[in-house]
């Protein structure tokens, strides 16, 4: 287990790769949007980011129902680095959505569905690790994150839906942003289109080196736990 | 009607309903003798909504858009204080560990716990609504739209709320730590009961409001399951 | 048929074992005190055997029924005391015992209750709240509430735990009179002088098992005491000897 996998070795340098060619993709390679200019090809990235935090999550919900079902600590460690990789993914994501409607919605923030929902689930999943930052038995600690994951991912689709029909019944407020999205995914010529995938692609590959770094870090984090254990006694 | 232990025959179980009352009938007599909860939840949205006319420097005429926000704010802010107390009175002096002694199906207790968290619910909703209309003169929220969202929405928050309670009870940061669960993962239950009062108040047709209305029922009903499948793996060791 | 079974106990918190493989037998009528310094996994063994605490491993059997499948088959046959009362204190004492005797659908609750209060002596106070109450009341009351039901096993964990003299003196005497209507009880204390004269067998726990077991017509007056520092030198000593030949391997 100390040993590190070749697999993951080859996901790292992959991930560099990748990334440095889709960098070159987004920035070079496709062509300049019409309308939007080059404040568009923020587009790319964004979209894998909430591609990423949306998986992270699930992640933990799957991870979640099979610690309550077996009691197994490794799944606790694998909610716990779903969680907190699709945290940071989905941080980004709201970031770069905000640097994008800057220039063509005119402001930093819309309460948009989308918008709204994507800061209501990093708050829940904030309140996920400050969850765990508050209870010392380990088992319990497992026990209560995978509740709480479940729950909380729940919620955080109901609150779009919520969102969106109130939006429906008030068409006057500031021009939906998610149709503004959808119609930039429609114009997409054959170059965004492959940007656009390739980078889906590489932060796929990105998010699962990270998640099997931290899975690992878990592990060893134990192994330390353990090995305190043995010197007390 | 009996429950059945997970044993096939026998039968040692208290009955389900029988249970469940006791559990009701315990937290409100103790409640009406200490009147601890509800003067701290009455006194406490009484405030909210003082604080809420001088900042809104609320008058006849705006009272329509703001009121039905104002009002869940109180119900939500003043709930997180009586679910908290309504848990610390079971971590006291050990009680949790004693219910979970007593020969029953664990959601009993959750369940028992639910109705009397829904009713000290009700008891602060009512004289608040009553402060509310005498204040604004605005008799109109007593109309049955708005109650039945109020009934729909405190359900949903009920539910939730001692679920997660029972949850933030067992840390260390108890108190502090609830609404900062609670609040994100009820959100839809307060966009939707503050939209469908406000909707009701503003005299709407029901085809406007009928998809709040159903996004209530729809989360009262998910999570009124969720709790029933999940609490065992909160209360036990 | 043994009241009490336990096989291969082993129950983790985290990567901690606090049950190294317990096992465990006691026949019925039996009252076994359990003697160990503290984090000798004491309570964590009582909350097993009193459903409020899952088995990580191993086999458990109490009145003839499994855990955890069974835990409410259990639950109704169990009464638990520790050092905690578990009580409402908003509540009086009678509605206590009501409360608990509704929870366990105990018959003819009414002189059950009557009959308890005077056990404890209690009767006095019946009407007034339980926060008003002296720990050694509170006490008191709580072997009402842990007996209402009736059942057949009593666990006790660390009953004396912040009661003065005269209030374990009490507390003896209510448990005497308990204990002598052929319950199985199973008692954790601290106390060896009080628990030599009540219990039956001693068995000593130790970093999560049972090193050593007794009964009382095999020690001297005045022999438990001896027989614990014993029991737990001698393991500390073997614990030295495992550790030695473990480094000489290496």
């Amino acid at each position: 287990m100390n040993e590190k996998p070749k697999m993951l070795t080859f996901f790292d340098w992959a991930s560099v790769i990748l990334l440095l060619v889709a960098s070159y993709l987004v920035f070079f390679f496709a062509p300049m949007e019409a309308v939007m200019g080059n404040v568009q090809r923020v587009f790319y990235f964004h979209v894998s980011m909430a591609w990423i935090g949306s998986i992270g999550f699930l992640l933990a919900v799957f991870a979640g129902i099979a610690y309550l079902k077996t009691k197994d600590r490794k799944w606790d460690i694998v909610g716990l680095a779903g969680i907190e990789v699709g945290l940071v993914f989905a941080f980004i994501n709201i970031v770069t959505g905000s640097i994008w409607a800057r220039p063509i919605w005119n402001t930093w923030w819309t309460w948009d569905p989308r918008l709204v929902t994507a800061t209501i689930a990093e708050l829940v999943y904030i309140a996920y690790i400050m969850l765990r930052a508050g209870i010392d038995d380990p088992n319990r600690r497992a026990r209560f994150g995978a509740v709480y994951a479940i729950i909380g991912f729940v919620s955080v689709p109901l609150s779009f839906f919520s969102i969106r029909i109130w939006r429906t019944i008030h068409p006057i407020v500031i021009g939906a942003g998610g149709e503004n999205g959808e119609a930039v995914d429609m114009q997409m010529t054959g170059d965004m289109r492959i940007a656009f995938f390739f980078s889906l692609f590489t932060f796929t590959v990105v998010a699962i080196s990270l998640v099997w770094h931290r899975i690992r870090l878990g592990q060893l984090q134990d192994k330390v736990e353990q090995l305190k254990v043995k010197a007390n006694m | 009607m009996t429950v059945k232990t997970r044993s096939k025959k026998v039968r040692v179980t208290t009955p389900f309903f029988k249970s469940m009352w006791a559990v009701v009938w315990k937290d409100l007599k103790a409640e009406g003798r200490s009147f601890q909860l509800l003067s701290a939840m009455w006194i406490f949205s009484f405030l909210v909504i003082l604080i809420f006319n001088f900042a809104f420097e609320l008058n006849i005429r705006e009272r329509t858009n703001v009121a039905s926000g104002i009002l869940w704010v109180a119900f939500v802010f003043a709930g997180t204080l009586g679910l908290n107390r309504s848990m610390a009175v079971e971590k006291d002096r050990g009680c949790l560990d004693g219910l979970l002694l007593a020969p029953v199906d664990r959601s009993v207790i959750y369940f028992g716990k639910v109705i009397g968290n829904l009713f000290f619910m009700f008891m602060v909703e009512i004289p608040v609504l009553f402060l509310f209309a005498v204040f604004y003169n605005y008799f109109e929220i007593f109309n049955w739209g708005v109650i039945l969202v109020i009934v729909l929405g405190s359900i949903g928050y009920t539910v939730v709320g001692t679920f997660l309670s029972s949850m933030s009870a067992q840390s260390r940061s108890r108190d502090v730590l609830l609404p900062i669960l609670l609040f994100p993962v009820v959100l839809p239950v307060v966009i939707n009961a503050v939209r469908a009062s406000g909707n009701f108040l503003q005299a709407q047709e029901f085809m406007f409001v009928w998809p709040s209305i159903r996004m209530l029922i729809v989360f009262d009903v998910i999570f009124l399951a969720l709790g029933y499948m999940l609490f065992d793996f909160i209360v036990e060791e | 048929m043994s009241m009490i079974k336990v096989k291969n106990l082993v129950k983790m918190f985290g990567l901690k074992t606090i049950l190294k493989g317990m096992n465990f037998d006691v026949e019925p009528g039996e009252f076994v005190a359990f003697l160990g310094p503290n984090g000798a996994g004491k309570t964590t063994f009582l909350r097993i055997l009193s459903s409020l605490s899952m088995p990580s491993f191993g086999d458990v059997k109490v009145a003839g029924y499994q855990l955890p499948q069974h835990a409410a088959a259990v639950r109704s046959k169990l009464g638990v005391l520790s050092h905690q009362p578990l009580l409402y204190g908003d509540l009086t004492a009678e509605e206590n015992l009501e409360f608990f005797g509704r929870m366990y659908n105990v018959n003819d609750l009414g002189k059950r209750i009557d009959e308890m209060l005077e056990v404890v002596g209690l009767s006095k106070r019946r009407g007034d709240l339980v926060r008003t109450f002296s720990r050694g009341m509170q006490q008191r009351l709580a072997i009402g509430r842990a007996v209402v039901h009736n059942p057949e096993i009593l666990l006790l964990d660390e009953p004396y735990t912040g009661l003065d003299q005269d209030a374990s003196g009490i507390l003896d005497d209510v448990l005497r009179t308990i204990a002598s209507e052929g319950r199985t009880v199973i008692m954790t204390s601290h106390d060896l002088v009080r628990t030599e004269d009540m219990a039956s067998r001693f068995d000593v726990l130790s970093k999560g098992k049972v090193i050593a077991s007794t009964n009382k017509k095999n020690i001297s007056k005045n022999g438990l005491l001896a027989f614990y520092r014993d029991a737990i030198e001698r393991s500390k000593i073997e614990e030295e000897e495992k550790k030695r030949d473990r480094k000489n391997k290496k």
